[in-house]
């Protein structure tokens, strides 16, 4: 039953009778929860372009094929083995790299790799109506293939825990399936990831700015002493950087549609767009202002006892950590903008407990590389509009912000302006029936793209732009 | 180490519910619901914050308070329902950063007062009919989970993600030293092995697990939490023997004058302080008049009946004196007054003692005499003419570690007993104070009791009811070098030597953990593996690693 030809894998799954044990279990658990909780009304007559991971080599990466969703091949990919690969940071630093679990971090690293894991499929849960709304085929198919491939992630992750941490390992892989994006019995870990994502705004904003935010985890999480998370990682982050590609483009596809229309003849200069169903930069700005904020919050609070733990013990390190040049990091210090009574102060704190911020500084980096594309975007229509990041304090859950509240410029509000004024900055009920408004009508049309959003500038994979990315079947 | 203590100044433990920053009290018809929210800026010191309802004496301070008014002040409260107002976490132990901060003896006595508040909660399920039900919604660490072994019944929410744990020794290199390990074993009955799984599991145990292996009673999803707690309540609700309705007894202020040497007087208790010489004394006063004997008059007098009042004030006194006074290392015990309204006092005690009040009150001043027991000071009864050490208050000679009785043919000096001493005031060892002392002597317990009214010094001496009777030539010398030799000797040996001797004969529950749990515990509090440069508990939370030193002892 289990198979590596049903599953591709490159962990000798045919040798592996403790992973075949457990996945004999845990693999129909995962078709039925995909069944049940994933796309929704696409997944028995549908047939979806997609590509399938089959090896980690770059023709195995670009296999793409017509699949029905529930009969996807999700398979479990490390990426190669560094030769001599030796711990990279923290209290351990160069000694070799772990093959097993060290006992006294098993509970932590668990913890690290189940935290993770719970994002993946939640994702796909909180997606999972969309298909009614698509803009197009183009991007229906984008969003399975988003969706397939998260599943994946909670693959890798399942993989981790089935391997290295026993038995209980096998409990917390069937929890993995067991919660559900906005189960109030069994609500997934991470609140963000407990809203549904109703809107292909929200979508892209989504794959923008909170993949990104997986992208970070990942990333620091490659570095871990433990080399099989390390090479899980290494390899998800392929997958990742191509949800970022949807996001991105398709932010930059529904900006394009906006100049046009801020440019057409029939709004005059006005300006409103709305007027013939598009989507207004102030609305966009909303949403950008919403999921950085939110996927801000993913990376936890600025001083934190547990990343400084993680950091210490090797399990999760900075982004990039080859790019530092001191890695034990015990005497530095981190100058943290810190709020004391209305102000904002710098304060040092050893950096070790504030990996989470030096994270996030990573972060807003890569963020600004995509406005900056959206932005010359509205220049090259000529326009002088410009979107932009709110302030890393704006609208914060998560952290010592959390309990304060400032503008997207950074300055400080009180309790009763923020109360006033944060709609002026924050999507609105009235966007989210507008938006619903515009995407009531789902466009299952080869090569026809809704009114709000412009085509890509290329198919995938070489097909052309009309090319039947999701047919019904034969 | 870092002296948190050292700023939080002088401490009082007398609250009431319009004060409280931590905890929310309601009251719905026989249930009533203590909801655990801690204000993370609400320490007693800035030097940390309570984050994830973690807590610190201040905390527990509230939750006495709540406990004691549910007791006297609400008699239709017949089950109590400990839960926490935020979502997803119910409590996650005492906080860390406040235990690194501390002195030893803050530790120590942290632990004791939270202790004792947690054996309170179990005294209520024994003896008053009020029940308590843990209702963890959410993630429930160490001294949260010690505190939900402290109710009749823990439910759980069943999120896949809220566990009940005790990360103390995986993290922290430290022991769940409020009474978690005992209860587990010894109340919950969990099966050795499994407790010693739960014991390192930092994470805990969630769900079905935490059912099987009886760490909780059961597991509910979210949906049915509420409903499912509320039907156990008020299931529990129905052994109760407690009225059905008020009015209560209100706890009024006790109004206590502190003075800077540390010198505190109320009504009926003074406590005087001598730094300098590292004594203190506590004077108990008998009644001025013959206390209230109707259940009317008693429940008019409400706080003011003298049994409580004086108990209350004692309380409150030993309290302060642990906390505030660490350096006072001897405590006499003086009690005045008319010892005939003592008698009386008693005498009203157990001709009502099945009213609800007055049985409140006697396991009041139960607990309050078992927190003398518990105290780490040494107590001498000082005996001198025109004293009141008759019944109960005579169990204040009984607890203390020495009695000395002046013996002086121009002067009467007379001690009594009481029905009330042949059992209404158990220690934690379940037997009285006077099998305690003739623990070796079986028959002269009833033969003390059966004694034809008051002791002179010398059959008191005779039948073993005080440590010596000198006479007036020595009496000064005597009382004064036993006073002061006391002084010179070690803090560290006395106390450990008292706690041997003050409780002999049968374990409890409660001995095993103020014993056993307590004594490891605060051997490891001064071990290098969890407060020393690299012990686990001064680096959690740090970017420092622990590390040990694996001898074993």
């Amino acid at each position: 039953m289990i198979s590596a030809e049903k599953i591709p894998n490159n962990v000798d799954l045919h040798m592996n009778k403790r992973l075949q044990r457990a996945l004999e279990h845990w693999q129909p658990a995962y078709i039925q929860w995909w069944k049940d909780m994933g796309p929704q009304g696409f997944q028995h007559y549908h047939q979806v372009y997609v590509r399938t991971a089959i090896s980690v080599d770059s023709a195995g990466w670009a296999h793409f094929e017509y699949v029905k969703l529930p009969e996807y091949r999700w398979g479990i990919f490390l990426a190669d083995p560094v030769v001599n690969r030796t711990i990279g940071f923290g209290d351990f630093y160069g000694q070799p790299v772990w093959q097993e679990v060290p006992g006294e971090f098993r509970n932590q690293l668990r913890r690290l790799i189940v935290t993770q894991g719970d994002t993946e499929p939640a994702s796909v849960e909180q997606q999972r109506w969309l298909g009614h709304r698509c803009p197009s085929l183009y991007d229906l198919r984008n969003l399975f293939q988003v969706n397939v491939e998260e599943g994946r992630h909670l693959w890798a992750m399942v993989y981790l825990l089935h391997s290295y941490f026993g038995r209980d390992g096998r409990d917390e892989a069937e929890d993995l399936l067991a919660r559900q994006s906005g189960n109030r019995d069994k609500p997934r870990i991470l609140d963000a990831f407990n809203e549904p994502i109703d809107t292909w705004l929200d979508f892209f904003m989504f794959t923008m700015f909170t993949d990104r935010d997986g992208k970070s985890q990942l990333l620091s999480l490659s570095e871990s002493s433990l080399d099989p998370l390390s090479r899980t990682t290494r390899f998800m982050l392929t997958e990742e950087a191509h949800h970022m590609f949807v996001g991105e483009t398709g932010i930059t596809r529904i900006v394009k549609r906006t100049a046009e229309l801020m440019r057409s003849e029939e709004i005059g200069f006005s300006g409103d767009v709305r007027k013939l169903g598009g989507i207004d930069l102030d609305m966009i700005q909303r949403h950008i202002n919403l999921w950085f904020s939110l996927s801000l919050d993913l990376h936890g609070n600025e001083i934190s006892t547990n990343a400084a733990a993680y950091f210490s013990n090797g399990l999760k390190g900075r982004a990039e950590e080859d790019k530092w040049s001191e890695h034990r990091v015990i005497e530095d210090i981190y100058k943290l903008e810190a709020v004391e009574n209305g102000e904002v102060k710098k304060i040092d704190v050893p950096m070790r407990n504030a990996m989470n911020e030096v994270l996030r500084d990573w972060y807003v980096d890569d963020c600004l590389g995509g406005i900056g594309r959206w932005n010359k975007v509205l220049e090259d229509h000529g326009l002088s509009d410009r979107l932009k990041l709110p302030d890393r304090k704006f609208n914060r859950g998560i952290g010592q912000y959390a309990d304060v509240h400032f503008t997207p410029d950074g300055s400080y509000l009180t309790k009763e302006e923020w109360a006033r004024r944060k709609h002026e900055w924050l999507p609105t009920p009235a966007d989210k029936i507008y938006l619903l408004s515009i995407m009531n009508t789902p466009i299952y049309e080869p090569g026809k793209f809704a009114n709000y959003i412009a085509p890509p500038t290329r198919g995938v994979k070489g097909r052309p732009i009309d090319f039947e990315y999701v047919r019904t079947e034969m | 180490m870092a002296t948190a203590v050292s700023k939080i100044g002088p401490l009082s433990f007398e609250t009431d519910p319009g004060k409280y920053r931590h905890w929310k009290l309601t009251f719905d018809g026989p249930v009533a619901t203590l909801g655990m929210d801690v204000q993370e800026d609400g320490g007693l010191s800035p030097d940390y914050k309570l984050k994830l309802n973690s807590y610190d004496l201040g905390v527990d301070i509230e939750l006495n308070d709540a406990l004691q008014r549910i007791r006297f002040e609400h008699p239709e409260t017949h089950t109590v329902v400990i839960t926490s107002l935020r979502e997803r976490i119910f409590c996650a132990g005492a906080n860390i950063f406040m235990l690194r901060g501390s002195t030893h003896a803050w530790k120590v006595n942290f632990c004791k007062f939270t202790n004792e508040t947690r054996c309170s909660m179990e005294d209520s399920s024994a003896h008053s009919g009020i029940k308590f039900l843990a209702a963890l919604n959410g993630i429930c660490a160490g001294g949260g989970y010690e505190l939900a072994l402290a109710c009749d019944e823990i439910v759980l929410v069943d999120d896949s993600n809220s566990a009940v744990s005790l990360p103390e020794t995986a993290l922290l290199a430290v022991l769940p030293g409020t009474g978690g390990l005992t209860r587990v074993v010894d109340k919950r009955k969990v099966r050795r092995d499994l407790a010693d799984i739960f014991g390192t599991l930092a994470e805990g145990v969630k769900g079905k697990r935490a059912v099987e292996w009886r760490l909780v009673d059961a597991v509910y999803p979210l949906s049915k939490f509420k409903d499912a707690v509320k039907e156990r309540a008020l299931k529990m609700a129905q052994s109760s023997d407690r009225p059905t309705s008020g009015p209560g007894v209100t706890l009024t202020p006790l109004n206590a004058q502190v003075a800077e040497s540390g010198s505190v007087e109320y009504s009926s208790v003074s406590l005087t302080v001598d730094r300098a010489k590292r004594t203190a004394t506590i004077i108990v006063r008998a009644p001025q008049a013959a206390v209230e004997s109707s259940v009317d008059a008693i429940m008019a007098a409400g706080a003011e009946f003298w049994p409580l009042r004086v108990f209350r004030e004692l309380e409150d006194v030993i309290l302060r004196l642990r906390t505030n006074e660490p350096e006072v290392g001897t405590v006499v015990l003086k009690a005045e007054g008319d010892p005939a309204l003592v008698m009386q006092a008693d005498e009203v005690l157990l001709a009502n003692k099945d009213h609800w009040f007055v049985r409140e009150t006697i396991h009041f001043i139960k607990r309050t005499l078992k927190r003398v027991d518990l105290t780490a000071r040494s107590f001498f009864a000082i005996i001198e003419p025109g004293n009141a050490f008759a019944g109960t208050l005579f169990e204040l000679a009984l607890a203390a570690d020495r009695s000395y009785m002046l013996n002086d043919d121009d002067q009467a000096n007379r001690i009594q007993l009481s029905p009330v001493n042949a059992g209404l005031y158990p220690m934690s060892n379940d037997i009285t104070r006077l099998q305690a002392r003739f623990y070796g002597e079986p028959a002269k317990v009833g033969e003390v009791l059966a004694h034809d009214g008051a002791f002179d010094p010398t059959e008191a001496d005779e039948a073993g009811l005080v440590t010596s009777a000198p006479d007036s030539i020595d009496w000064d010398d005597e009382v004064r070098m036993a006073i002061e030799t006391r002084a010179t000797l070690s803090p560290d040996a006395l106390t450990g030597m008292e706690a041997n001797l003050r409780f002999v004969g049968p374990e409890t529950m409660e001995t095993r953990i103020f014993g056993r749990l307590t004594a490891w515990q605060n051997w490891i509090f001064q071990r290098p593996n969890a407060v020393g440069p690299k012990g686990a508990l001064t680096s959690y939370g740090t970017s420092d690693r622990a590390e040990f030193d694996f001898g074993r002892t």
